[in-house]
């Protein structure tokens, strides 16, 4: 899942505070489950927002709402209307959400709640860790199952550097050193003399350095085409 | 000869190879720089030229490489895989080439982070690049000089003609793993290896032991690090904090005794320490020659350019051989 946390919130009001009629608008996917931006947290910060305001004594409408899901239309399609009588969304999505909300509210502005901070998992109860980075291009099935992409401060491909220290990283005594998992792990599994192969440099056009990434499913596009010709849309 | 430096010539001769260190200042000042190269000339076959250790900004290892090199010291060009992806590390590699630079030792960098450390802000918040790893900047290096390519597949009118470098680090977690670990090195294309500071010898002999076995002694030459110690302080430090540095007992006792030695009177205690860290490093250095598949060391004074002589000189090391006088014009 995509992992956020709220942004401090003295940086919120600054974003808010020039703004008469503020809608707080959550997610209830990722980002509700590690405790950052669903409607819960939404209503919170809307709380937030109006005792500051109250405060300093200025007049705001501040409301919130949530929905499912932020990254696609159907969800958000059908509270539009409501979403259109702010002149601010401040959206405690992920950036994902925050993207697609924008690119569909015409005059009103997005802004982010949250930082979206990776792609983890619940290691323990309020504890999330980063095991992928999205690179568009998996290679953990010669790594064990473990991402040294994700995982090593370095993303080294051929092993670990010399900064590993009792099995921790360099950078911290709380980071495991990735490289030190995965010999563990290959051990085990009995599969360690597949690292002695030296994996050449990569190609990170999958990655972010290719430019913003699309996947066109072709059948689904071609069926959904189909249908919309019937239905004489 | 792959590159024709003279750090490869005194490899090849079979006499054991000297290399020791030099870090560029944090300042645009070059005689700092020369200084050192004046220190440390005659007394090592090449010395290593850091790239921003510790993640600091310094003087560029290619430019005070440079400059040492016109001073008559011959170079080991240092460079990392965090500051550069693969098109500023060929660009920067045919720059060295052209100024006639023969060495370079590749690495992974210590993390920005560290550069943020005692009085010095940093750049923690640098970004990092690693667009390839060590290995990976080592087959680079051999394409280039052995295929006259680039590794995009380009051709070179004109290669560099580098002797490949590695560093290795004999004794850090997981230890099972360091063997490989050089195995891939050298198969990448590694002439030479430069361990980190070695004070545990007998850990250090074990690890040898398995390099014999699978050969790597014969397909690379391994310098054993050496990192002179300076002060009990440094020393309980390296054991307790640095990655792959186990310092034993008895050597931390022998520091703080020496300390001690001194009572109250503090420059006499650095004094003591000094010579008591010179006289560990030169049993250090005759215990790594004696090792069996080690073909020399590498010298680190960190700060302290100016031990190398003495310890080359007590350690029965000098003179060095010259097979030829680096000149900045050759």
């Amino acid at each position: 899942m995509i992992v956020g946390q709220q942004k401090p919130f003295d940086e919120i009001w600054g974003m808010v505070k020039g703004f008469k009629k503020v809608l707080v608008f959550g997610c209830n996917t990722c980002v509700a489950i590690c405790h950052a931006g669903g409607e819960k947290e939404a209503e919170t910060i809307a709380s937030l927002i109006r005792m500051r305001a109250q405060q300093e004594g200025k007049q705001m409408t501040v409301n919130h709402l949530g929905v499912m899901r932020h990254c696609e239309p159907e969800y958000f399609d059908p509270v539009m209307d409501e979403v259109k009588k702010y002149d601010l969304v401040l959206s405690t999505a992920c950036g994902v959400g925050v993207n697609f909300l924008s690119d569909r509210t015409g005059t009103i502005p997005v802004y982010p709640g949250i930082n979206t901070s990776f792609y983890g998992a619940v290691e323990a109860p309020g504890l999330f860790k980063e095991l992928c980075a999205g690179c568009g291009n998996c290679i953990v099935h010669m790594t064990g199952g473990i991402c040294p992409i994700a995982r090593c401060a370095k993303t080294l491909m051929n092993g670990p550097c010399g900064g590993t220290n009792k099995g921790k990283c360099e950078v911290g005594n709380e980071i495991d050193c990735a490289w030190y998992l995965i010999v563990e792990r290959m051990k085990k599994l009995g599969t360690l003399e597949k690292l002695s192969e030296v994996l050449p440099p990569r190609n990170w056009a999958t990655s972010r350095d290719g430019g913003p990434r699309r996947i066109s499913l072709e059948h689904i596009r071609e069926y959904e085409e189909k249908e919309a010709a019937k239905a004489g849309k | 000869m792959k590159s024709g430096s003279n750090l490869e010539k005194v490899i090849a001769s079979g006499k054991p190879a000297v290399t020791a260190e030099l870090g560029p200042p944090m300042s645009a000042d070059p005689h700092e720089v020369i200084k050192k190269a004046q220190m440390l000339k005659g007394f090592c076959d090449a010395a290593n030229i850091t790239d921003c250790q510790t993640a600091v900004v310094r003087i560029s290892s290619i430019a005070a490489a440079a400059i040492a090199f016109q001073q008559g010291l011959e170079p080991v060009m240092q460079m990392t895989c965090r500051d550069r992806n693969r098109i500023a590390m060929q660009a920067d590699l045919l720059g060295a080439a052209a100024l006639g630079l023969k060495n370079c030792l590749c690495l992974a960098g210590d993390h920005q982070k560290f550069s943020a450390a005692g009085r010095l802000k940093g750049h923690p918040g640098a970004k990092n690049v690693y667009d390839v790893d060590t290995c990976q900047l080592v087959g680079i290096l051999k394409k280039m000089r052995d295929e006259s390519k680039q590794d995009g597949g380009d051709p070179l009118e004109v290669a560099p003609k580098f002797f490949i470098g590695a560093s290795w680090t004999p004794m850090a977690d997981p230890i099972d793993f360091r063997p490989i670990n050089l195995m891939k090195k050298v198969n990448a294309g590694a002439d030479f290896i430069q361990t980190q500071g070695i004070y545990d010898m007998s850990l250090f002999r074990e690890q040898m032991a398995k390099i014999r076995n699978m050969g790597l002694h014969e397909k690379t030459a391994i310098l054993a690090g050496i990192i002179v110690p300076k002060s009990a302080m440094m020393l309980k430090y390296m054991d307790s904090s640095v990655a792959g540095v186990s310092v034993p007992k008895s050597l931390i006792d022998r520091m703080n005794k020496a300390k001690e030695a001194a009572g109250e009177d503090k420059k006499k205690a650095r004094e003591l320490q000094e010579q008591e860290g010179t006289k560990i490093a030169i049993e250090l250095i005759h215990q790594a020659l004696e090792t069996p598949g080690v073909k020399g060391v590498h010298i680190q004074a960190i700060e302290w350019e100016s031990a190398i002589e003495g310890i080359v000189k007590a350690a029965g090391l000098y003179p060095r051989p010259i097979w030829s006088e680096p000149t900045a014009s050759a």
